[in-house]
This record gives C-alpha cells, sequence and structure tokens, in this order.
C-alpha cells in the first residue's frame, strides 16, 4: 500500500497536469452543509456519506465528492466558460464491505463549456487516459442521454414519462415501472377497488398530505388505468438499448439500428457520434473502447450525458481507478435560473500506486 | 474468568428472559436493592449476570465484552452493519415479538404499497417543496429497506418515541417503527401498507463472535448452551 505522503505526491502531480491545461486550482471546505446533498440525493446519501451536525448549524456532511461544491461555486460566480482541478480528501461511508476505503485521496477536473460539448467531454476522458497510460486498466464508456432521449420518446403519457425519467439511475424500479406500464405486471386488487369507488374510507384526516392531494393522485390512477398499455416492441427497444455493449464501432451501428425504430434518440446518438470523433481526434483508439447501454445508471444519479469509467483489467475488487460525466442538469439545479453545460472527471492516485507498485 | 451474560435491565423484558431462563434450570436474579444493577446466576458455575440496556446489549457482544446477550433482532440489525460477521443467534426466546413496519394515514386511501408510497413522495414533494417526512428510530434498517424497494424523494426524522403521534402532530407524513399488536397504530388513525414489513423481530440469544475465551470459559459456555437448547 502506497504512504499517505506518495500519495499526495501523486495527486499533487496529476492536479499540476490539468493546472498545465489552464484548470484553476479549488479547494471547497470539508464540510458541507447536508441539506444540498440531501435534496439532491435524497436520503440514500446518508448510507454513502458521513453526517456530523452541531447545534447552529444543523447537519453537515464531510464531503462525498468535490463535484457538488465545485458545481456551487462556479455558479455562484456566474455560469462562463472555466476549468477547474482539485486534489484532496472525499469521505465515504462503508456499511457493506470493510475492505473499502472510506477516505481516500481524489483528484478532479471539471469543464464547463458551451461552445463544443463533444470536444469537452474528449478533452476530460483523453487527459485522464494520458494520465493512466501503462497502468493495467480499461476504460468503458456509455451515454445516460440516450436512454433519457428513449424515455421521452415512447407513445404514452406524460406521467409515466416523468415517473421513469425520476428513477432512470434505480434499474430494478426503473424495470419495474415498464413491467407494469406495459401491463406485464397485474393492477393489484386494492388498486382496482379503489378505482372503482367500492372503498369506503371513513378514516380522519390527519397530518399534512391533504383530501385534495389525496384526490388529485386517485384522479391520476385513474388517468393511468385509461392509459392504453406500453407496447411490448417500445420495451424491447429499451431493453435493446440497455443491452448494448460492444466496442465502439459495433456499438454505434447498433444504436444507429435502434433508432430507425426510435427515432426519438437519433439526436443523442449523433452525440455519441460527434463524442467517438472529437475522441479519436485526442488519439484515443475508438476501435477498442467499450461502449455499454446501462453504463453509470446505478452510480451518482447526476450523470445526464456521457460517461465513463476505468477499471484495474486484475483487480475486479478494487473500484474503479478513475470515472466521470457529463453533469449537465446539475449546474441548473444548484444554478439559480443559470445553467451550463458541465463534464468532469476524477482519478484515485491511491489506487494509481497501487497498481503502478504490482507492475 | 466467566462467561459473561447480558440481559435487559429492566421490564418485561428482562423477566420474561429470566424466565425463560429459569425453565431452563438457570436462574437468574437482581441482588442487592431494587435500584441497584446487581445479579446472580444459579444452576451452573461461572457464568456471570450483567444487566444492560437493550440498546446497548449489541454493541457490547459486537466488542466482545460479553459472551452472550439477549435483545431483539430489530437492534441487532439496526446496530451492527455486517451483524452476521459478529454476532451468532442462539435460540429464538418466543417472546418480545415485534414487526418493524412502515405505515401511513389510514385516509391515505390511494396509498397502499411501497410503490403508491414513493409516488405519493414525488407529488408531495413538488407540492409542499419538501420531501415527506417519515418519523423513525429506526434509520438505517428503514433507509435500506426503502432503497430497495426503490422509494425516493423521502427524509428520515428522528423519533425516538411516541412514534405514532408525529403524523397527527404535522412533523411527519408517515412512520417506521415497531408493532405488536397494531392497536396502537389503530389508535392513531394509521395503516401499515401492504408491503411494508421491514423486519420480524423477537427476544434472541445471541452469542459474540468476537468475545475472547480460555478453555475453562469454552467449556462453561458449552455446558450452558447444552442446558439452554
Amino acid at each position: 500500500m502506497p504512504t499517505r505522503s506518495e500519495t499526495l505526491a501523486k495527486a499533487a502531480m496529476l492536479r499540476a497536469m490539468f493546472e498545465a491545461q489552464g484548470a484553476l486550482v479549488v479547494e471547497p471546505p470539508i464540510l458541507q452543509p447536508a441539506e444540498t446533498l440531501l435534496d439532491l440525493y435524497g436520503e440514500d446519501i446518508r448510507a454513502r456519506a458521513y453526517v456530523t451536525s452541531d447545534a447552529l448549524r444543523g447537519e453537515q456532511m464531510l464531503r462525498p465528492d468535490y463535484t457538488v461544491p465545485v458545481v456551487q461555486m462556479h455558479m455562484a460566480h456566474g455560469a462562463d466558460s472555466a476549468r477547474y482541478t482539485y486534489a484532496g480528501e472525499v469521505f465515504r461511508r462503508q456499511e457493506h464491505d470493510p475492505a473499502r476505503a472510506n477516505e481516500f485521496i481524489q483528484v478532479g477536473y471539471e469543464v464547463f463549456d458551451r461552445a463544443d460539448p463533444a470536444a469537452a467531454d474528449a478533452e476530460v476522458f483523453a487527459l485522464i487516459s494520458e494520465a493512466l497510460r501503462g497502468l493495467p486498466v480499461t476504460a468503458v464508456t456509455g451515454d445516460i442521454g440516450i436512454l433519457m432521449a428513449a424515455v421521452k420518446g415512447l407513445e404514452t403519457t406524460q406521467r409515466r414519462k416523468d415517473a421513469l425519467m425520476r428513477h432512470i439511475w434505480r434499474p430494478r424500479r426503473f424495470r419495474s415501472l415498464l413491467d407494469r406500464y406495459s401491463g406485464k405486471t397485474p393492477v393489484p386488487a386494492t388498486r382496482a377497488a379503489l378505482l372503482d369507488g367500492t372503498v369506503k374510507n371513513e378514516a380522519p384526516m390527519i397530518g399534512l398530505r391533504s383530501t385534495q392531494e389525496i384526490e388529485a393522485r386517485i384522479e391520476a390512477l385513474r388517468e393511468d388505468a385509461l392509459t392504453p398499455a406500453l407496447s411490448g416492441e417500445q420495451v424491447s427497444l429499451i431493453a435493446a438499448l440497455l443491452d448494448v455493449r460492444e466496442m465502439m464501432p459495433n456499438a454505434l451501428s447498433r444504436l444507429h439500428d435502434i433508432a430507425v425504430d426510435l427515432p426519438a434518440i437519433a439526436e443523442a446518438v449523433n452525440l455519441v457520434v460527434a463524442r467517438a470523433e472529437a475522441l479519436a481526434a485526442r488519439g484515443i483508439d475508438t476501435d477498442v473502447l467499450a461502449f455499454e447501454g446501462s453504463f453509470g445508471r446505478s452510480s451518482m444519479e447526476y450523470y445526464d450525458g456521457f460517461v465513463f469509467g476505468f477499471r484495474a483489467d486484475m483487480r475486479p475488487d478494487l473500484p474503479a481507478v478513475a470515472s466521470g460525466g457529463r453533469y449537465d442538469a446539475l449546474t441548473k439545479r444548484l444554478g439559480q435560473g443559470d445553467e451550463i453545460p458541465a463534464v468532469g472527471g476524477v482519478m484515485r492516485p491511491g489506487l494509481m500506486l497501487e497498481l503502478e507498485a504490482k507492475q | 474468568m466467566t462467561i459473561k451474560l447480558g440481559v435487559p435491565s429492566k421490564g418485561r423484558l428482562m423477566e420474561k428472559t429470566f424466565e425463560w431462563f429459569a425453565a431452563r434450570g438457570i436462574t437468574l436474579q437482581r441482588t442487592g436493592s431494587d435500584r441497584e444493577y446487581a445479579a446472580a446466576v444459579g444452576g451452573i458455575e461461572g457464568v456471570s449476570l450483567m444487566l444492560l440496556s437493550a440498546g446497548e446489549i449489541p454493541r457490547e457482544l459486537a466488542a466482545g465484552r460479553i459472551h452472550l446477550g439477549v435483545t431483539g433482532t430489530d437492534l441487532i440489525e439496526e446496530k451492527l452493519a455486517l451483524w452476521d460477521q459478529l454476532v451468532v443467534p442462539v435460540e429464538e426466546l418466543a417472546f418480545g415479538h415485534a414487526d418493524l413496519i412502515v405505515a401511513v394515514p389510514a385516509a391515505w386511501s390511494d396509498v397502499d404499497t411501497l410503490d403508491d408510497l414513493d409516488a405519493a413522495a414525488a407529488a408531495f414533494r413538488a407540492t409542499h417543496g419538501f420531501r415527506l417526512r417519515i418519523a423513525t428510530k429506526y434509520h438505517r434498517l428503514v433507509r435500506e429497506f426503502l432503497r430497495g424497494a426503490g422509494v425516493a424523494d423521502y427524509a428520515l426524522v428522528d423519533s425516538q418515541g411516541a412514534t405514532e403521534g408525529t403524523v397527527k402532530n404535522e412533523t411527519a407524513e408517515a412512520i417506521a417503527d415497531i408493532t405488536s399488536s397494531g392497536e396502537t397504530l389503530r389508535a392513531n388513525h394509521l395503516k401499515i401498507l401492504s408491503d411494508g414489513l421491514i423486519l420480524k423481530s423477537q427476544a434472541t440469544l445471541w452469542r459474540s463472535r468476537t468475545a475472547d475465551m480460555d478453555d475453562k470459559e469454552r467449556r462453561t459456555l458449552a455446558a450452558l448452551l447444552e442446558k439452554l437448547a
């Protein structure tokens, strides 16, 4: 295992590499207001981040990553184009695997750029790929934007699309919604009874959720019950998208095939094509670059376009050595009216040294 | 040294535990004044009794400061991550039955499943501007359960007692708590979600995997477990 000072030296070197690309060094505080992170990720973040508190400021979190504070800082000072880099500890609560580090050094690079998203994606990926050169790691890429475009293009109600979008990062839940909307899962008996009006509820109203809210939901359920089932064809197209698992050229031809039946994804697929070209222009051999349709869905729920990760070849037990992606929507959510396309990635110098030592 | 047995220090749980051991020829009793937490063990040599709060017994077992302990499954699973690497269930004592459940106002006729709860939470957040609050003291178990079910847009708020009253008091919209008969829930106009059972708990005798033992203690433990089986 590398020592802490070796890891810090490696981190400084990597950060200097990003600085040389014109990135500004930033040092967000370790303690972050818990509310922002809870609003973004929900209670699940408590299983991944350490929460502490005092009587004055309430709950604080030890930063589980840098992206959120960097985006907040950037958006607070106007949403112009900028590049940032940082190096330091992040903290991850571990409740299931004692072998996973709960504190480690991360080096990152974040690009806020309106001009050319494909070029910005390629820039982040290529710089990280360059820094990892010679290490036994393999990259996987994906694109959450394709799945999102597919959901938006489904022939169904806005309400159903919204529900699917809301669970795009929860694969199991997403699947069960699809099963319900396509009629594969039968309507529960209690639901049927509720909708045909045979349920009498005499219980007194308590709590904040009002009668109007309950009635609005019942109305929505009635509307949903009258909505035609999602066609088997549409469901299998989504499944086909998620099943794509090929090197870039074959993956692209699969995506083009699917886009013939699902034209809503055509634009998102064009972005993948443009990105592949930008990657090639940066010297990445896209003929041997993996693309997976479902990659990045179960990680942090802010990536909404390009996603990538580098994993150690012979060490499936290790977490990703580097990872990143595009998070345009996050800048809007934290932007108080502003927004700007953004993409970033992080590396773990500690893991890089561990792999170097093994060679 | 002795085999240390940790038992809840108060109330019905203590009495029932004493009865359970007595039925197997081991007498546990408090000694000294009513207020003093001193205790004695009869029917076997080399075992000492420690009267502890039921909530602290998981931690003491995990740390190996007691060899055996009686507490509920709910407390073990809530307080110990990777509990099965730290403790082994020896016997279920067939009392202290309680289910950890998710309950919502009975007036919510549109909410019967976790699926409904998730949809209601999304709408609630859009309407009220904050996440639907679920009052509980079982934060970890509830969070893992809801994550497994894919429920989002909720917030857990801590409630260490009178949890059933939080909805009426408008400090929470739903609750996750233990119940045995469901009477308190009904009295507070709450209903259990049809798929809202998180955990079935009962008083259980646990053995610590981490407590050190010498040969003599090992023999004592074996003799004790034989009597209890």
